[in-house]
């Protein structure tokens, strides 16, 4: 009975309780990566601010617990902290929701973390309003734009399992901190297997010459099925994974814009101030000439529902994606 | 107490040598930090000047450090979280020799890597940047873990204002310090009773202090942050076990402490001393602390 109650709670949460359909369910993959890592990499080690099971740093804490430290409900001491142990030459990770990390401790990460160089990754899961229902307090739809405007810090965003995978291997040996833009770990997948990245520099997954689409984290998966839909219909879309948005990839905005002709960006976070922001920035200071239109949540604080209902909701999802693709066409056309 | 003394004991001809020692860099820390007031403009003396004999104590007798080897793995960290104090620990950092201590008369200046507050980027012997109240303890926390995680021998010392304590992050830290069992971390309350405002307990109260800090499971030393006698024997007090309470020393002191006129004043957080009034500080720090004005300083 405890089970079915539970399993219900959870349908209801993922939207599948109303009939919408639930995205595929990687597991939360961080843990049992860093504690591969960690395996032949002795500077690594991982905090979480009591969210060891959620974030599933639990997986890490079981086979390294002398380098496992839960600091309570306390986001700010943790980032501190992270910090601290980063100058006695460790790799910290942190790991809690996007909100608290990039909203509560977002002076510890400027202060303590960027202008010291420490290379502190901050592991931001549960962005955007993957949070659903839990509402505003839960939502992190800031966060890219507060941590773009921090100074040598690297903003990354990850898709998947895979492209989380990908992105804590490539953290190891890269200075200074980072910010690492998580879902909620029950996102769809985009990579069968992990690809090849490198922080800064984008990934072209599906070509195309009537429209560039430029998505980061969870949109990349929709983006990509959206443009499925527009191929249906003889538009082809390009589909860039902005997986870094800061330092963000010039080239590959400046190419979109001179071999498209029309940007769209998709990013699960207010369109003020993040990967639209950037992109828009980036068009403006080259001078370059297209058609952009930047999609996300339109500086509202948005309503209460199950993440899937949401996404619906704000045409964050494959279809609504698609429909926004088909704007931009109309009038770039 | 601790089974053997690092420091000479009272009475004895070596101990007043170290004291008579310390209490000649405690002056050089508040001659220094009146000098570089002056090339800035303005600047904390009696946020520093209640904390010369502390400062001279820690880099003169009690930390382990290399000037010649700054990120020696295994040196002391000392973590200045009042880092508005900065002013009178570069002075001690050249002249133990981590750098040439003319860099220090361009501070504040254009491009100079001395400013109101520590940069550990841009100088030597600094081992954490610090400005922001209530980080530093965290950070010291984490300091300590990272020897634990390490199996290096290194203590860690936190120096907090008592304003400071204000801040909610230094008791989640006081939490952490106590369930880690981080005996390495030393905690240093520069207990000078002045937040900018004024008297602590008028603005925001941090009494009962030291019923605070063992209510949070910490070790608690009292002593008077101007006796260097005292400061070193609670040096000499604190347990040396790594896995233990966290200890915290609160070092009764003055704000201003040397300058009578400073002595107690809020008005004095930052100032900056012009003409003879300069001359005349000078020369009241060189005939060393003097008895407190009646009535003491803070009431």
């Amino acid at each position: 009975m405890a089970d079915t109650t539970a399993q219900q709670i959870s349908d209801t949460f993922r939207g599948t309780a109303r009939g919408i359909e639930a995205r595929t369910i990687p597991a939360f993959v961080a843990g049992e990566e860093l504690a591969d890592l960690a395996d032949s990499d002795p500077r690594i080690v991982v905090l979480t601010a009591d969210l060891a099971h959620a974030n599933r740093t639990i997986d890490f804490a079981a086979r390294h617990p002398e380098r496992f430290f839960n600091v309570g409900v306390a986001e700010q001491n943790m980032v501190s902290i992270a910090a601290g142990l980063a100058s006695t030459g460790l790799v910290p990770f942190a790991a809690t929701f996007a909100a608290y990390l990039a909203l509560l401790a977002c002076e510890q990460i400027r202060t303590d973390c960027a202008y010291t160089g420490m290379p502190v990754r901050l592991l931001a899961h549960h962005s955007g309003m993957s949070l659903g229902y839990y509402g505003t307090s839960h939502h992190a739809l800031e966060d890219l734009g507060i941590m773009r405007s921090i100074a040598e810090l690297t903003v990354v965003c990850a898709a998947d399992a895979n492209e989380l995978r990908a992105i804590l291997r490539r953290s190891l040996d890269r200075p200074g901190p980072m910010y690492i833009r998580l879902g909620r770990g029950r996102d769809a997948d985009v990579y069968p297997d992990v690809p090849a990245l490198e922080i800064g520099k984008a990934i072209r997954l599906r070509e195309g010459g009537d429209l560039t689409i430029i998505a980061t984290g969870s949109e990349v998966r929709a983006s990509l099925d959206a443009a499925e839909g527009l191929a249906a219909d003889g538009v082809e879309a390009r589909v860039v994974d902005m997986h870094t948005v800061d330092p963000l990839d010039r080239d590959e905005v400046l190419a979109a814009a001179e071999e498209t002709g029309a940007i769209l960006t998709v990013e699960e976070h207010n369109v003020t101030g993040g990967l639209g922001s950037a992109v828009a920035e980036t068009l403006a200071d080259a001078g370059a000439r297209a058609t952009l239109r930047r999609h996300g949540i339109h500086d509202v604080h948005v309503v209460l529902g199950p993440p899937a209902a949401l996404y619906n909701r704000y045409r964050l999802d494959a279809v609504g994606v698609e429909a926004v693709a088909r704007e931009v066409i109309g009038s770039h056309g | 107490m601790s089974t053997s003394s690092k420091y000479p004991p009272r009475g004895t001809p070596e101990r007043e040598q170290l004291v008579e020692r310390l209490r000649d860099r405690a002056k050089f820390v508040r001659l220094e930090t009146v000098r570089l007031t002056r090339i800035a403009g303005a600047g904390h003396y009696t946020s520093t000047f209640s904390a010369a004999e502390l400062f001279a104590a820690l880099y003169y007798a009690e930390l382990r450090y290399r000037p010649d080897e700054p990120d020696w793995p295994d040196r002391d960290r000392f973590v200045l979280s009042k880092g508005h104090a900065a002013i009178g620990l570069y002075p001690v950092l050249a002249d133990v020799g981590f750098f040439d201590g003319a860099l220090l008369d361009d501070y504040t200046r254009l491009d100079s890597s001395f400013g109101d507050h520590p940069d550990m980027r841009k100088i030597d012997g600094i081992d954490f940047s610090s400005g922001s109240l209530g980080h530093g303890l965290s950070v010291s926390v984490g300091m300590a873990l990272g020897a634990r995680v390490q199996g290096r021998p290194f203590r860690v010392y936190c120096m907090m204002g008592d304003g400071e304590l204000a801040e909610g992050q230094i008791w989640e830290a006081a939490m952490a310090a106590r369930q880690f069992e981080l005996g390495a971390l030393v905690g240093i309350v520069d207990r000078n009773h002045l937040s900018i405002d004024g008297d602590t307990e008028s603005v925001m109260g941090v009494e009962p202090l030291a019923a605070r800090f063992e209510s949070f499971g910490w070790k608690v030393f009292q002593i008077d942050g101007h006796d260097l006698d005292e400061i070193l024997d609670v040096f000499d007090a604190l347990e040396t076990a790594a896995v233990g309470p966290p200890q915290v020393v609160i070092a009764d002191t003055v704000k201003g402490r040397g300058v009578r006129r400073m002595e107690g004043d809020r008005e004095w957080h930052v100032g900056n001393l012009q003409g003879t009034d300069y001359d005349d500080v000078i020369a009241e720090i060189e005939c060393g602390l003097q008895p407190l004005a009646a009535g003491g300083a803070d009431g």
